[in-house]
């Protein structure tokens, strides 16, 4: 439980998504003009990435990791070489299964963040986060909690870099630098902040 | 026309730039960049996926029913990467270590699939490989120069050979440890578009409030 915990507390601060792997930097640069709106993308990637984490290990361990079809009877086939290809399928699929539950189940939930879900797919941080997952060897448990707290840390990053891009719009920046070239640099200095937190030993 | 297939090879480099002005594939050109070799290798990885994918799906375009174009186009970009991916691991394995998951992040470069989606489905096959050429051209040079700068200033060497003399080898440069950490990327970039911007003055993004000067008497 206890490593449970710190792996949750590095994912969201030490190893943040979006601020020390640059994943889903696209939409985070795009999508963070207004807290409300990032606050929905936030959550949305949130729930994607709890579900398709622990989706895609499960994945893993039991059709595609060497020996892991000996159930079928091929004790000898080893499929992680279409690791790719699959685990953007689970992400693509999920993302469309979860957008027909939340229109019939949830239509407020569905209404508020339903522009955000097609994005998702292409986020990187989705797949980053699979990937990771992969390459760190996850179990389950790991994999569920690496999921959650990943996409919170995500959405904890567009919410503040939102907020700051919010008060920025009315300051008098050099014309060249308008728009993107100082969002670029206030995400570096948020990068710069949140790399204090690596001195924190778990 | 082939005046017209070179301005598209030579318009992503500068006036039209995947990342500067389409704010397409950040994400892996902020985090290899911090030494040449390894962005080199990505900026190729890049231009290659791009080209074909983009040359594949042109060849399918009319085939392709609209509701499930982006499914058909995942699966060609994912199994392209998937080449290269396998490639990297039986020729070039250090580095392959080094990009770790950032290969298999190509399939979710925006650039691949906006250009997929914004030239190559309207476009025939040739067309759309220079074009895929050309965006993946323009990705690979605003890495290059990020690359030179962070490896340069960063480690004191270009391609793992030094330039700088480092003060810990006995030489005289004392190498600036903040470039080899991610920040940095973020603020060469923000920097590289001033630059592009101040070249290019029709590139400046409007303002959303105008700040009115008042007059002091």
């Amino acid at each position: 439980m206890e490593a449970l915990i710190s792996l949750a507390v590095r994912s969201i601060f030490i190893e943040n998504l979006a601020l020390s792997f640059f994943l889903g930097m696209c939409t985070f640069i795009a999508v963070s003009k207004k807290i409300s709106t990032a606050m929905g993308l936030g959550v949305s990637v949130m729930i994607v990435q709890a579900i398709t984490v622990p989706a895609n290990n499960l994945l893993l361990t039991y059709l595609l990791a060497p020996g892991a079809l000996a159930w079928a009877g091929f004790p000898d086939v080893d499929l992680t070489f279409l690791g790719l290809i699959s685990y953007i399928g689970v992400i693509a699929a999920l993302v469309q299964i979860l957008e027909m539950v939340l229109d019939k189940y949830f239509p407020p939930l569905y209404n508020a963040l339903g522009v955000f879900l097609p994005l998702i797919t292409v986020n990187c941080a989705i797949l980053g986060g699979s990937l990771f997952m992969v390459e760190r060897d996850y179990d389950f448990a790991e994999a569920a909690t690496y999921g959650l707290s990943s996409g919170f840390g995500w959405a904890l990053a567009i919410t503040l870099m939102a907020g700051v891009r919010e008060k920025l719009k009315y300051s008098d920046i050099p014309n060249g630098l308008q728009g993107l070239g100082i969002t670029f640099i206030t995400a570096g200095l948020m990068a710069m902040a949140f790399m204090s937190f690596s001195g924190v030993k778990l | 026309m082939a005046h017209k297939r070179r301005e598209m090879l030579i318009d992503p480099l500068v006036d039209n730039n995947p990342i500067t002005l389409q704010v397409l594939g950040i994400c892996s050109a902020l985090a290899v960049t911090s030494s040449l070799q390894v962005a080199f290798v990505m900026a190729l990885a890049v231009t290659l996926v791009t080209a074909f994918s983009s040359m594949f799906i042109s060849m399918i375009r009319s085939q392709i029913p609209g509701s499930i174009r982006i499914i058909v186009q995942m699966v060609i970009i994912a199994s392209l990467v998937i080449v290269v991916d396998q490639l990297l691991k039986a020729f070039a394995f250090e580095i392959s270590k080094t990009l770790s998951v950032f290969v298999g992040l190509i399939i979710t470069n925006c650039i691949v699939m906006g250009r997929a989606e914004a030239f190559a489905m309207k476009n025939p096959p040739f067309e759309s490989f220079i074009d895929g050429i050309g965006n993946g051209l323009g990705y690979g040079l605003i890495l290059m120069l990020v690359g030179v700068v962070r490896e340069l200033f960063g480690s004191g060497s270009l391609f793992g050979i030094t330039i700088l003399e480092t003060v810990n080898n006995g030489g005289w440069y004392v190498p600036n440890g903040l470039l080899l950490l991610p920040p940095s990327a973020f603020f060469i970039i923000g920097l590289l578009i001033w630059a592009f911007r101040s070249w290019k003055p029709e590139q400046v993004e409007e303002r959303e409030y105008k700040i009115q000067t008042v007059e002091t008497h």
